[in-house]
């Protein structure tokens, strides 16, 4: 099907695209990589009479240090974000969940920004941010706010955003040495949403973990984080006791793509080849 | 219905000018506009890579990108892979070599992809190649003749078990 009739907005400034959005409420939509919102609107999942397209504003395409933290802007691409030197060397858990993202084609079009800010359950990069207690920046008509990673993700599709705000860029906190980070998934083919997944980081100081932290998508209404999982790593528990510590705790819901009982069998399982190659990286 | 646009594009070396809603995806304004029909839409929502262009220089599939969002860019469709001289590119030599395709359908998605690919990882290895097809979708071939092309085009050997399907 082909999308219905809309008004193609292209600002070339944030204060453009917020006055944008501000003017025509429920009306208008950002487009950014459109991977997402092009197939729901050709699908007349939705239909909106003004689209903002961010691709040609300024500013927000930096990847870039920023007191402790990666920056990474809007609309820097997944392929760009992919390849990117500066985030394989700072922020090596969002290096590694990117390939996970469809395939290579959707990579070269889709935005980091865009996938945070569409905010499936299902995808990587939610669950990167909340994982790594990532800052959201928010970016409206009365100037820029911070929103935590762990306040971002409502429900599913929903953030925190208000209508006349776009995700700005995302901050992501970069580790120490001593640490590793793996991303687990099982998909029915390569490239498709995720079943279950999880995203691990660890620290380790000899023999003890000192930091840990696990993600899990697929599995909820929003990314969410194992935090029993994380405590029992902490206090000493191995990889396949805190897999089964994060399964008990979430309740995946029956779907056509599997049913919730076998995601909680499936998490365990992830949750646990993660937490191993994530303390075999550290520990090397 | 919103007011229509004019569009620039170079396609395949050429320079064109459209007029076209905002709303009409780059893959119809190929087919449509400029009757470059080798460019096939199968899904048309992202999911089965026929309708895969270049543009500026990385495959995109077409459909889910507006003509208007494109205006001034360079956009290559499989009319424009093929050597001037009338020979095949590696790829598309391979796939004829290699029997990649039978009814044809999602050849050109595979053959942009893939040319694509090929021209920016020169030296793959052979999980490579299959996750670089995984991005689109042959309903006729079972895909041996596809990965056989691409191993063949990257100059990866073909195992000889390969044309049993024994392989995957
Ligand atoms: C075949 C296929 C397979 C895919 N597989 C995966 C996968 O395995 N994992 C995965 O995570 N994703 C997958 N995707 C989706 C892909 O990652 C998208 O790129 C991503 O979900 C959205 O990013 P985008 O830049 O394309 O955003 P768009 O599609 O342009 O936008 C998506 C939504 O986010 C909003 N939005 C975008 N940017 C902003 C912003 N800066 N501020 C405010 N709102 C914004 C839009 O208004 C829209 O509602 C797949 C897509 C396809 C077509
Ligand atoms: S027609 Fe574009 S991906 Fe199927
Ligand atoms: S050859 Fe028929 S779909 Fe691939």
């Amino acid at each position: 099907m082909k999308p219905s009739s809309f008004n193609y907005h292209a600002p070339t400034r944030v204060e453009e695209a917020t006055a944008l959005l501000a003017e025509h409420g429920d009306g208008a939509k950002v487009l950014a990589g459109g991977q997402s919102l092009v197939p729901m609107l050709s699908l007349r999942l939705a239909s909106f009479e003004h689209l903002v397209d961010l691709n040609k504003v300024e500013g927000l395409s930096a990847i870039e240090r920023v007191n402790g933290h990666l920056r990474v802007g809007a609309i820097v691409r997944q392929a760009v974000a992919e390849h990117s030197a500066d985030v394989a060397a700072s922020v090596p858990l969002l290096s590694k969940a990117l390939p996970h993202i469809g395939h290579f084609q959707i990579r070269n079009r889709g935005t980091v920004g865009g996938s945070i800010a569409h905010a499936d359950p299902a995808s990587e990069l939610p669950a990167v941010a909340l994982a790594l207690d990532a800052t959201i920046e928010a970016a409206g008509p009365g100037g820029t706010r911070k929103i935590a990673a762990a306040d971002f993700f409502v429900s599913t599709w929903q953030t925190a955003l208000a209508d006349d705000e776009i995700l700005s860029a995302v901050e992501f906190p970069v580790w120490g040495p001593g640490s590793g980070f793996a991303v687990e998934e099982l998909t029915r083919r390569h490239g498709d949403f995720a079943l279950a997944g999880a995203v691990v980081g660890v620290q380790v100081s000899g023999d003890t973990v000192t930091k840990a932290t696990i993600g899990l998508f697929g599995v909820g209404p929003t990314p969410l984080r194992a935090s029993a999982a994380e405590a029992a790593l902490l206090s000493g528990a191995d990889a396949a006791e805190a897999g089964k510590v994060a399964a008990s705790h979430i309740s995946p819901v029956d779907d056509i793509h599997a049913s919730g009982a076998y995601r909680t069998q499936v998490t365990a399982v992830i949750v646990r080849r993660a937490i191993e190659a994530a303390l075999k990286e550290a520990r090397s | 219905m919103s007011d229509e646009v004019v569009v620039k594009l170079n396609v395949n070396g050429r320079d064109h000018k459209v007029l076209v809603e905002p709303r009409k995806l780059l893959s119809d304004v190929l087919r449509e506009d400029l009757h470059l029909t080798g460019t096939h839409v199968g899904c048309e929502h992202g999911a089965c890579g026929a309708c895969t262009v270049m543009v500026d220089g990385a495959a995109v599939r077409a459909c889910l990108l507006f003509a208007v969002q494109v205006d001034g860019s360079k956009v290559v469709t499989v009319e424009g892979v093929t050597p001037t001289d009338g020979t095949l590119n590696p790829f598309q030599q391979a796939m004829q070599d290699c029997h990649g395709l039978q009814c044809g359908f999602c050849t050109p998605g595979f053959v942009v992809s893939m040319t694509s690919y090929l021209d920016d990882n020169p030296n793959p290895t052979d999980d490579d190649l299959k996750i670089a097809l995984s991005g689109n979708l042959c309903r006729c071939t079972g895909y041996r003749g596809i990965i056989n092309a691409a191993r063949t085009a990257a100059g990866l050997p073909v195992p000889a078990n390969a044309a049993d399907g024994s392989d995957h």
